[in-house]
């Protein structure tokens, strides 16, 4: 009877774990909401994530950042400027249309539209033509090898429900109707979404007819995903602690040991697509503020390598990145084609070399430069540039810290304002064109030097980023990108300092891949 | 009388019009939404283009100028941040503010009244003096801490109440929704309200208190208790009547502090009101919602006092005298 009992009371525990495996709903949070559910209005990392949970493109990356196709079967450069896609058959928007050229077409042109903030990722596209119901033609205005990771984030959206909803252009925000569009959704993929109360709460459910099914690309148990906006650190763990959340993205760094010691939780380190790096005035010929009249210190390459030499990345990992951070010598992180071992390497900490190098530029007795620092963008950035200033203060030079917080402190930075200054950049290309020619590409046109705050000019890396722009052949490329990075880090156009870490906090029976653009692949995710 | 209400009237005008002056001043220089709008990757031309198109090149009295003129008309824009009117987005967000605010004075009044009271007749006695004591701290305490406490021990350790958000709310028509109908929005409630109500619950505690050993001194209450009255009748019905008037008057005023202060308590808890609208719309310089707040609580207490003022005026004879000896 008691075995009975027993055998009973177990079929019951294995049928309600299968229950559980089938169907389980993962709450998560971060601190703050997606600005909008129109996929080509506001180019914003969360958002992006979230979209593409929703929403598919023609190609997404893998966990390895390697870019296979997802709502494309094949494609061929038909010519150097030509690329025909094969389209996916039988994928249909979870209204029921079917998915097909004229909705990639339309999506793409959506997305060049003026009023979309994802032109950096239909940069170099001069048109888009249907050839039949399920192949397309884009054309380039040249040459453009990173044409399938743009593709990555121009996500596909149904002609005839835009126009239905007389959405057919991204959320304009110097117009006062507001567009279906931002609140509304209808994708191919994963999810579909459910409600959305801006700041409160967003929910998205299993999309049952997704190709993907078949396809085996779910191999996780998510049927329900609940996102909560949380402002306030303390309130987020404290939610996650409670057990009210399975997952937090962006734990408060000063929780982290409190959330390791938890046994009911876990967290996972990982490195993020994003480096933090000090960019000079190498433009000026006096720095406004400085004690040095007519001439400007840091055009000097010993002093660059002066400030570089003295700067202990390696304290600062520890002590105030606790451990969260790896220590470079180069703008790109890891992931990022062009990158090597040998560029990410920081020349030593050596204050007596560093000395040494100030003396020879004639600056033995030092000098006084202002130094600029947000204090609510990156991890610890405060923290970070009041430890680099009293380094730079051992060897002379007395920087004079102002922090900002990142509204003001953009904005001041693109007037050119600052001498050094921190800046952090992420590169959703994984390729290191993107920072090549943002950060040290001389100040152009169409984003050339969009970031190049410094306005640091070299004709040589000039004229190896335009030959980067048109090379076709990946494995020259790369070299080229790796010979521009090479060139960057000699030159010092820039001081590079880590790459952040981004730590995630989740309960034990939650498993999932930590990913550097701080995605989650919701199909993968298990809860247990 | 219609004098008086319209030298009020003009005064209240003159003060929105000065809250409107100083916020816009202050936004010139809370930073600029460009970058946040266009991202990392705009153009120079893009980000000149769009300031142009959003009015925000042109000298400030004339965006001034424009911003009280759309004011008046109830319009102030769309959000830069969400892309929505803000006249919605505060309208959405207002049920919120307003019913954790009338949760936490409700709460203050039922517990603070009784609480002075009893601090008032128990004068001198260990319940008296940890009653101020506690008051003292409740006074002193900063709220986000109050908060974070409360969440500590009731979210995390006892595992009783939720620790964020609203819960489930119940749609009342097409523009208000209450938390008060369900279980859930009263188990979301408890903790923030009692946030929020901690400071006016002490604050209560001790104006009553103080009030109420003012009145119990009078000679009416000696003349009550010469008449023979009991401690009850002398106590609550001649000592706490009198003592309510300026409380009640208090808590009129604290009731606008509530609402405009909430924004803590809105921002620990995660509170979907218009104080977490106004901290969002601060750290991405969403302009036309934070003017629209400011203006909104100006308004507010601008009414409240307007609304006291003319009680006044009905209440209280003397004043009518004197002013209609002035207007002579």
């Amino acid at each position: 009877m008691a075995q009975a009992r027993l055998f009973f009371l177990g079929a019951l525990g294995i049928l309600f774990t299968m229950a559980s495996a089938t169907a389980a709903t993962l709450r998560w949070s971060g601190a703050s909401d997606l600005p909008s559910w129109d996929v080509h209005a506001q180019n914003n990392a969360l958002g992006n994530g979230i979209h593409a949970m929703v929403y598919e493109a023609l190609f997404r990356y893998d966990e390895r950042f390697q870019v296979v196709p997802e709502l494309a079967t094949g494609w061929k450069a038909l010519s150097p400027t030509q690329m025909r896609i094969t389209l996916r058959r039988g994928v249909r928007f979870q209204d029921g249309n079917a998915f097909g050229a004229d909705d990639a077409v339309f999506s793409l042109q959506r997305a060049m539209d003026p009023a979309s903030n994802f032109g950096v990722y239909t940069q170099g596209i001069a048109r888009v033509v249907k050839v039949d119901d399920a192949t397309i033609d884009i054309h380039t205005q040249g040459p453009n090898p990173v044409l399938l990771r743009q593709l990555t984030e121009l996500r596909m959206m149904s002609k005839a429900w835009a126009e239905q909803h007389r959405s057919t252009t991204p959320k304009d925000l110097r117009s006062a109707e507001e567009n279906h569009a931002h609140r509304h959704a209808n994708g191919t993929g994963p999810y579909r979404l459910e409600s959305w109360q801006p700041d409160v709460r967003l929910r998205l459910v299993e999309n049952r007819d997704w190709w993907g099914l078949a396809a085996g690309r779910k191999t996780g148990n998510v049927s329900e995903v609940v996102y909560t906006p949380i402002k306030a650190e303390a309130t987020r763990v404290a939610a996650l602690l409670s057990g009210e959340l399975d997952m937090v993205l962006d734990p408060a760094p000063a929780d982290l040991p409190r959330l390791r010691a938890t046994p009911q939780l876990k967290v996972l380190d990982g490195l993020e697509n994003r480096t933090i790096f000090f960019g000079l005035d190498l433009f000026r010929d006096e720095l406004p503020g400085s004690n040095i009249k007519g001439r400007n210190p840091l055009k000097d390459l010993r002093v660059r390598r002066a400030l570089s030499q003295a700067i202990d990345a390696a304290a600062i990992q520890r002590s105030i990145m606790r451990g969260l951070s790896a220590p470079t010598g180069t703008l790109v992180p890891p992931q990022v084609a062009g990158w090597t071992k040998a560029l990410d390497q920081r020349a030593p900490h050596d204050p007596a070399a560093a000395k040494r190098l100030m003396a020879e530029a004639g600056y033995a007795g030092g000098f006084e430069v202002d130094f600029a620092c947000p204090n609510n963008r990156y991890i610890n950035d405060e923290e970070i540039c009041q430890a680099v200033a009293a380094m730079w203060a051992r060897i002379g030079v007395k920087a004079r810290l102002r922090t900002l917080p990142l509204v003001t402190y953009f904005p001041m930075l693109q007037r050119h304002e600052a001498s050094i200054f921190m800046l952090g950049w992420g590169v959703p290309t994984f390729d290191a064109l993107y920072a090549l020619q943002s950060l040290v590409r001389s100040v152009g046109a169409q984003g050339d030097g969009n970031f190049n705050v410094g306005r640091y000019s070299n004709p040589q890396a000039d004229a190896l980023i335009e030959r980067i722009k048109q090379e076709s052949d990946p494995t020259l490329r790369t070299a080229l990108m790796e010979q521009a990075l090479v060139l960057a880090k000699q030159e010092v156009s820039h001081i590079p300092l880590h790459h952040q870490m981004i730590p995630w906090a989740m309960k034990r029976s939650v498993t999932m891949r930590h990913r550097a653009d701080n995605r989650i692949d919701m199909p993968s995710v298990r809860v247990d | 009388m219609l004098a008086f209400i319209l030298r009020r009237l003009a005064q209240a005008v003159a003060v929105m019009l000065t809250v409107a002056f100083i916020a816009f001043l202050l936004f010139q220089h809370v930073g600029d939404p460009i970058t946040n709008l266009l991202g990392q990757d705009a153009t120079s031309e893009q980000r000149a283009q769009l300031r142009a198109e959003l009015g925000l090149d042109a000298p400030a009295p004339v965006q001034f100028v424009h911003f009280v003129g759309n004011a008046l008309r109830g319009e102030f824009g769309l959000s830069l941040r969400q892309g929505r009117k803000v006249s919605t987005l505060i309208a959405e967000r207002l049920p919120a503010t307003l019913e954790l605010a009338l949760t936490a004075a409700l709460l203050a009044l039922a517990l603070g009244i009784p609480m002075g009271v009893l601090a008032a007749l128990k004068r001198g006695t260990a319940l008296s003096q940890l009653l101020m004591t506690v008051s003292l701290l409740g006074v002193s305490l900063p709220t986000f801490l109050i908060g974070i406490l409360l969440i500590l021990l009731f979210s995390v350790w006892l595992n009783w109440l939720p620790s964020f958000g609203r819960g489930e709310v119940v749609a009342l028509g097409s523009w208000w929704s209450t938390g008060w109908l369900s279980v859930d929005g009263w188990k979301h409630l408890v903790l923030p309200a009692v946030t929020l109500a901690v400071f006016q619950l002490a604050l209560i505690l001790r104006l009553v208190r103080a009030e109420m050993l003012e009145v119990l001194r009078s000679d009416y209450i000696r003349f009550a208790r010469a008449r023979g009255l009991s401690d009850r009748a002398v106590h609550f019905g001649h000592a706490l009547r009198n003592t309510l008037v300026p409380v009640i008057t208090i808590t009129g005023l604290q009731l606008g502090s509530l609402i405009a202060f909430a924004i803590i308590t809105e921002t620990v808890f995660q509170w979907p009101g218009m104080g977490l609208l106004f901290i969002q719309a601060v750290s991405f310089a969403d302009v036309p919602v934070m003017a629209a707040y400011l203006c909104l609580v100006a308004l507010i207490f601008v009414a409240i006092n307007l609304v006291v003022d003319l009680l006044y005026f009905a209440v209280d004879p003397r004043l009518r005298v004197e002013r209609g000896a002035a207007g002579t």
